[in-house]
């Protein structure tokens, strides 16, 4: 049976993992190699490096960590931040990612997830949707959570499938750093809108709000980071907490 | 030294890290010569068997793959490069596989398509292969479409999502596996192990 992924996301900056509540005081947590070779030996599913310092500086030392991460880590990595164009992505995956997630580039250049997918493949496209809402729909935000896009997030993932994007990184603004669970409502609709695997993420607090991801939320993979990056759960107690809900998981 | 056949597609990189953290001298395969040098092949991919196919055919490794299969020498498909040994794939009907296997390579048609993430095997039968890998065991797949084999002989093990389909053959030196074993952590690298200690 096909498990449900639990994945750590390492925010980075200038090589350092931070953790920021809501997009903002960014705080300094660790060393993004060591913190992947222990996630990985916890039994991470997958892990995602967001690159959110953004600048040129930043992204060369992520390509840095992932030469050395890829090299010891064996399981899928998801590299993304600032990519804008087909040779970004290609140096990426050349570095050792497996998939890329873009974001505000694919808002501003849509033609690019197109392009990423026709040259590396759909399997290696993550559309990462940073979404809040407003009223009763949610909006599609770009630069890391700052400028409303104006379009529908539900409509652009449904857009992102048909133009290649082989996975959804579902991100919600208004519960990122929360700790009050994620966004089921807006999780639901989006995955069942697609037919791709969606990631959910932002405002993961304990495990039972994993379980309702899943359950109510129909997320196919559940992204975390302060709850692990601070050690409040580790990913065996999550792995376990799931386990005991009926929720297929990786041992 | 293994080569790693490149014609074009998908992540090589990640295979050859693997291969090197086991200690094993790898190369880049860009030339059908290049597999002169090696004693072992692997044939990784992700995307599309169409372009996969037409792309080998392009860069001379059509011929020197079935060469070196014909020989039954040391060879290991992972996940297209598994699709790429059966006779054809429905995602393209007029394209011709390397057909060391016989079958088809139907697409899903239940769940989110391509299954993504980690899934057990189901061990049918015993190979060297799976030395010390339990039944059930996880491995990371990644692919829209399966292979639907005819001769069941060659299957060593299955993956159910929503049907149950073979994830492992092997036909003598020649194997074959769905997932990637290069991105299945610790069970991915034993496996690779084991793969070495065969051949």
């Amino acid at each position: 049976m096909l498990a449900t992924r639990i994945i750590p996301c390492l925010d980075i900056d200038l090589g350092r993992v931070v953790k920021g509540i809501k997009f903002k005081d960014l705080d300094n947590v660790g060393d993004p190699v060591e913190m992947a070779k222990s996630y990985n030996e916890q039994g991470a599913d997958e892990l995602t490096f967001l690159d959110i310092g953004a600048s040129y500086k930043s992204r060369e030392i992520l390509i840095e960590v992932l030469e050395k991460v890829s090299e010891q880590v064996f399981i899928p990595l998801t590299v993304g931040g600032g990519l804008r164009s087909s040779e970004d992505i290609r140096r990426a995956l050349n570095s050792g990612a497996d998939k890329v997630a873009i974001c505000t580039s694919a808002i501003e250049n849509p033609s690019l997830i197109t392009e990423g997918a026709k040259i590396f493949g759909s399997q290696c496209i993550v559309l990462s949707i940073d979404a809040k809402r407003q009223g009763n729909s949610w909006y599609a935000y770009t630069h890391g959570g700052r400028n409303n896009s104006g379009i529908d997030a539900i409509k652009w993932a449904k857009k992102g499938e048909n133009l290649g994007a082989g996975e959804i990184l579902l991100n919600s603004i208004d519960k990122d750093g929360t700790k009050e669970g994620y966004d089921l409502e807006l999780t639901a609709k989006i995955s069942e809108s697609v037919n791709i695997p969606v990631i959910a993420s932002g405002g993961a607090g304990n495990p039972d709000q994993m379980v309702d991801a899943v359950k109510e939320g129909k997320a196919d993979a559940v992204l975390l980071a302060s709850l692990l990056h601070y050690g409040e759960y580790t990913i065996k107690d999550i792995k376990e907490h799931l386990g005991k809900k009926e929720i297929c998981v990786r041992w | 030294m293994i080569a790693i056949i490149d014609y074009g597609a998908g992540n090589l990189r990640s295979v050859k890290k693997a291969f090197n953290h086991l200690k094993q001298d790898t190369i880049i395969a860009g030339k059908p010569e290049d597999l002169d040098k090696a004693d072992k092949v692997v044939l990784p991919g992700v995307g599309a068997f169409g372009s996969a196919i037409e792309k080998l055919r392009e860069t001379g490794f059509y011929e020197a793959t079935y060469d070196w299969l014909y020989e039954n020498k040391p060879f290991l498909g992972i996940c297209l490069g598994m699709q790429m040994l059966f006779e054809e794939s429905l995602e393209s009907e007029d394209t011709r596989g390397l057909g060391i296997f016989k079958g088809k390579c139907p697409r899903f048609k239940e769940g989110k398509v391509p299954q993504m993430g980690w899934n057990q095997i189901n061990i049918i039968r015993e190979s060297p292969l799976l030395e010390e890998i339990k039944d059930k065991t996880f491995f990371y797949f990644l692919h829209g479409y399966y292979v639907e084999t005819i001769d069941t002989g060659t299957v060593i093990a299955t993956t159910d999502y929503f049907i149950n389909y073979t994830s492992m053959i092997q036909k003598e030196n020649i194997f074959g596996v769905q997932f990637h074993p290069e991105k299945s952590g610790q069970a991915g690298l034993k496996m690779l192990s084991n793969w070495l200690e065969i051949c």
